[in-house]
């Protein structure tokens, strides 16, 4: 198997209804290991209900979710964390009442497989959490209180968490909704760094940042995927300006 | 500021300061007191277990009495029926405690909210209805008695009467200091850590990889051992197995109690079951119906006083406290 | 007598049972359905509804029906400001968030329970029915207070659901259900509803216990019993639903009766709690709901 091109994490036939709507709708989906890929669509594709059903936070009705070559289509989602599915919460999803440093700690801890009273050694614990918040940037302020933060850190916050899991594949579900222009510029890079070691999956609406950090992109529409290619193939791609692109102001 | 994973040194301060202010009181209480405070001391094991799941685990049971009565009926109709001695009808409690915990949290657990408290309530009156209905053995609400020469507990080569006043203080107050120590470092470790923070986002600890059914699970199977520790305890200590103490009412004390003293705090629930013994004590001589007590101080505590005195405490000025 | 006398009598007791657990219910539901609050003082409400008309016929001589009636018009009313007061005082500020609810409606069940035992004492006392004919069968004779007692609730339980489905006070309760904030959006007073619906959750429990006090007798605990058979008629009848919860009395009323034939009242009550705390485990939404919101 080549390297470059190994597939990290796919998907065949996955499909969720809601009340009759079906909001993904039989997705096959192929993600190459190392790369970053973004998912496109309108409000209401089913992208984060996509992403959702790779990670195990809802069910699928029907379909299969493989990782790095295993069928994950029927562990629940803490196992795929373990595994190595990070996900990062749109809605910003941090403990406020503990320090940068616990937060982060408790990932670590998950991630160490040390769910258990003492098989964990609190310096290891301290470096991998610290490590973390020096990666997005918050090395300087782990003792502060998470509540405390500008909405800007939190959302870094909750990206050191991610990294903390050391995913193999990383969900960001709209990461830069809400973040200034200069700090939506430093999350680029951020994700450039992070994409040095692991498979990036991102959710995004904001076209200057598919556009800057996309290899690959996946447009879906009510549930389906309409498209896939490079940002060069997609920008031409007539079906997607009908669908989606032509929408945007 | 680093995560620490063992108790501070001068929360563990605090602890060993009040066990050792507890032992003092052995010999300067007076006869009443003494009796009391041993009572409050058994009583409170069982609301440091009901603290854990309530407190730390977030998890509101409205049915601990079956894990009290659990241990008060391992221990007290292996030694009324089968003439155990205290050391394996103490542990013959203390795993059914563990096994309820188990059974009751495997399908208690699938449920959340009020649905988790009426089922719990649920549960639990049918471990009443239980004791019961094979009255036989039990003899229900009247009880058994145990009496003072199957009481005598073998340690260290030595045999301590346990029905004599000073061993049952010092017996009750060694099996507190246990638990309490245990819940201090338990609630420091990684696993209560991950407890507390499921508590408080439990959707956020799944997608952080953790299993947060297993971890309530383990929560309510410890809480379960503890609460059947103190009613084993009770059982040798004070003599008496009946169904009363199996009845919905002994699933609110230990609540109130720890409302009482500050949920999700180490030494809440020994200063709510402590305030609230002298509390009724007092009342009761002006009224019979110590209920009324209750009910009052539960609707105030939720009403006005919802971190209870160590919860305000920690708010206010302490919040290293544990 | 042969068994199908016997059956016939037993339905009749199961149908009286029925019939007062039906209000009773229909009591708790309502509070839950619209409020969302379990209310745990509501086997409460019931003894007090009972105590308060063993009170008020005692007040007056003569003809044992207008005592009656004065404690069929006076009981439920007083009770109903209790609760509206309970409302007003302690839920309400609350703010009816469901685990701090519980713990208060429990604190309110020791309260009234104790006052009532303060008060009225541990004595069971009775009340003398209205009217004393009785019906001759072929095979025996039956109480026609009894029979009445079912008219009433029948009667009572079509009014309820007359009062939701079709008054304009009924709409409000319905939409106040549905979404209680749109329905404040929209200018439904959202407080006077719950503390209204409270009162009448409460009234309807406290006519059930009028009405029952002429069969059985009053005492400062009787609101235990039927509290767990409420709770279990609306956790199988699933919670909110009025016609499930319906259904479910009358399948338990008349089930009880014939249960406790067969079993000791104490096993009979052990495996009905259990069966329905698995419900509540396995099919939360109810034997006859259909999902849950």
């Amino acid at each position: 198997m080549a390297a470059m091109t190994a597939t990290i994490l796919h998907t065949r036939g996955l499909s969720r209804s809601f009340g009759g709507v079906r909001a993904v709708d039989n997705v096959d989906f192929d993600l190459e290991e190392g790369e970053i890929r973004a998912i496109i669509g309108p409000n209401g594709a089913g992208k984060t209900s996509f992403v959702s059903l790779i990670c195990g936070r809802i069910a699928s009705d029907s379909g299969e979710v493989w990782l790095d070559g295993r069928d994950i289509s029927r562990l629940p989602a803490h196992q795929r964390v373990r595994l190595g599915i990070g996900y990062t919460f749109q809605i910003t999803s941090i403990f406020p009442n503990l320090t940068l440093l616990e937060n982060v700690a408790l990932a670590v801890q998950s991630q160490a497989r040390t769910n258990s009273f003492l098989n964990l050694s609190s310096r290891r614990l301290n470096d991998s959490a610290h490590e973390a918040l020096v990666r997005v940037g918050l090395g300087e302020r782990s003792g502060e209180l998470a509540g405390n933060l500008a909405y800007g850190h939190q959302r870094l916050l909750e990206v050191a968490m991610g990294l903390a899991l050391k995913p193999r594949v990383l969900i960001l579900d709209e990461p830069t909704q809400g973040l200034s222009e200069s700090e939506t510029q430093g999350f680029i890079i951020l994700i450039r760094q992070i994409a040095a070691t692991t498979t990036i999956l991102l959710i995004e609406h904001n076209m200057d940042v598919v556009m800057a950090l996309a290899e690959k992109i996946t447009v879906m529409d009510q549930g389906r995927v309409l498209a896939e290619g490079t940002p060069a193939a997609i920008r031409a791609n007539a079906n997607v300006q009908r669908a989606y692109l032509g929408e945007q102001p | 500021m680093k995560v620490r994973l063992l108790p501070s040194p001068q929360s563990l301060l605090l602890h060993l300061a009040v066990i050792a202010a507890l032992l003092a009181a052995n010999w300067l209480l007076p006869e009443y007191h003494r009796g009391v405070v041993s009572r409050v001391l058994v009583l409170a094991v069982f609301a440091m277990g009901y603290n854990l799941t309530f407190g730390y685990g977030g998890l509101l049971s409205l049915g601990h009495a079956m894990f009290f009565a659990a241990g008060l009926y391992g221990a007290g109709l292996t030694i009324y029926h089968l003439d155990w001695s205290i050391w394996p009808a103490f542990g013959a409690g203390i795993g059914a405690g563990l096994l309820l915990g188990l059974v009751v949290g495997a399908l208690a657990l699938r449920t959340s909210g009020v649905a988790f408290m009426i089922v719990t309530l649920m549960f639990s009156q049918v471990f009443y209805l239980t004791t019961l209905y094979f009255t036989t053995y039990t003899r229900g609400e009247e009880g058994l008695i145990l009496q003072q020469e199957v009481r005598s507990l073998e340690f260290a080569g030595a045999t301590f009467d346990l029905s004599d006043p000073s061993t049952r203080y010092l017996a009750g107050l060694a099996l507190f200091s246990l638990v309490l120590l245990f819940t201090l470092f338990i609630i420091r470790s990684g696993y209560g850590r991950a407890l507390i923070a499921i508590r408080e986002n439990d959707e956020r600890m799944r997608m952080l990889g953790f299993n947060v059914f297993a971890n309530r699970l383990v929560a309510l199977a410890i809480s379960g051992m503890i609460c059947a520790a103190a009613g084993a305890a009770y059982a040798v200590l004070f003599g008496y197995v009946g169904s009363t103490l199996a009845s919905t009412q002994y699933s609110i004390l230990p609540l109130l109690w720890v409302l009482l003293g500050g949920a999700a705090t180490t030494l809440g629930p020994l200063l709510g079951t402590l305030v609230m013994f002298y509390v009724i004590d007092i009342a009761s001589s002006h009224t019979t119906a110590h209920l009324l007590v209750v009910g009052l101080v539960l609707i105030f505590l939720v009403l006005f006083f919802r971190r209870g005195i160590l919860g305000t405490v920690r708010a206010r000025w302490l919040p290293w406290l544990p | 007598m042969g068994f199908g006398p016997y059956l016939l009598l037993a339905t009749l007791e199961g149908l009286v049972t029925a019939a007062v657990l039906s209000l009773m219910a229909l009591g708790l539901s309502l509070v839950f359905g619209v409020m969302r609050v379990v209310n745990v003082a509501h086997g409460e409400f019931f003894m007090l509804g009972a105590v308060l008309a063993w009170y008020f016929s005692s007040l007056v001589a003569g003809d044992p029906a207008l005592g009656f009636l004065l404690a069929l018009a006076l009981s439920p009313l007083v009770v109903a400001l209790i609760a509206w007061l309970s409302d007003r005082l302690v839920l309400s500020r609350l703010k009816y968030e469901p685990e701090a609810t519980i713990v208060a409606t429990i604190g309110l069940l020791y309260i009234i329970q104790q006052l009532a035992l303060t008060y009225y004492g541990a004595d069971s006392r009775p009340v003398e029915a209205p009217f004393t004919w009785r019906i001759q069968l072929p095979w025996f004779g039956y109480s026609g207070y009894k029979l009445a007692v079912i008219g009433a609730s029948i009667l009572l339980v079509g009014l309820t659901a007359l009062l939701m489905m079709r008054s304009r006070i009924g709409l409000i309760m319905r939409a106040t259900q549905y979404d209680s904030e749109t329905a404040q959006a929209f200018g439904i007073p959202v407080r006077r509803v719950y503390s209204a619906v409270f009162a009448l959750g409460a009234a309807l429990a406290a006519i059930a216990a009028v009405l029952v006090v002429p069969i059985r007798q009053a005492h400062y605990l009787m609101g235990q019993e039927p509290l767990l058979l409420s709770f279990i008629v609306v956790i199988i009848g699933g919670l909110g639903s009025l016609r499930g919860t319906v259904v479910a009395a009358v399948l338990i009323g008349l089930s009880d009766g014939i249960i406790s034939m067969f079993f000791s009242p104490t096993l009979a009550k052990m495996l009905a709690t259990l069966l329905v705390a698995l419900v509540l485990v396995f099919r939360p939404q109810g034997l006859f709901g259909t999902a849950a919101r």
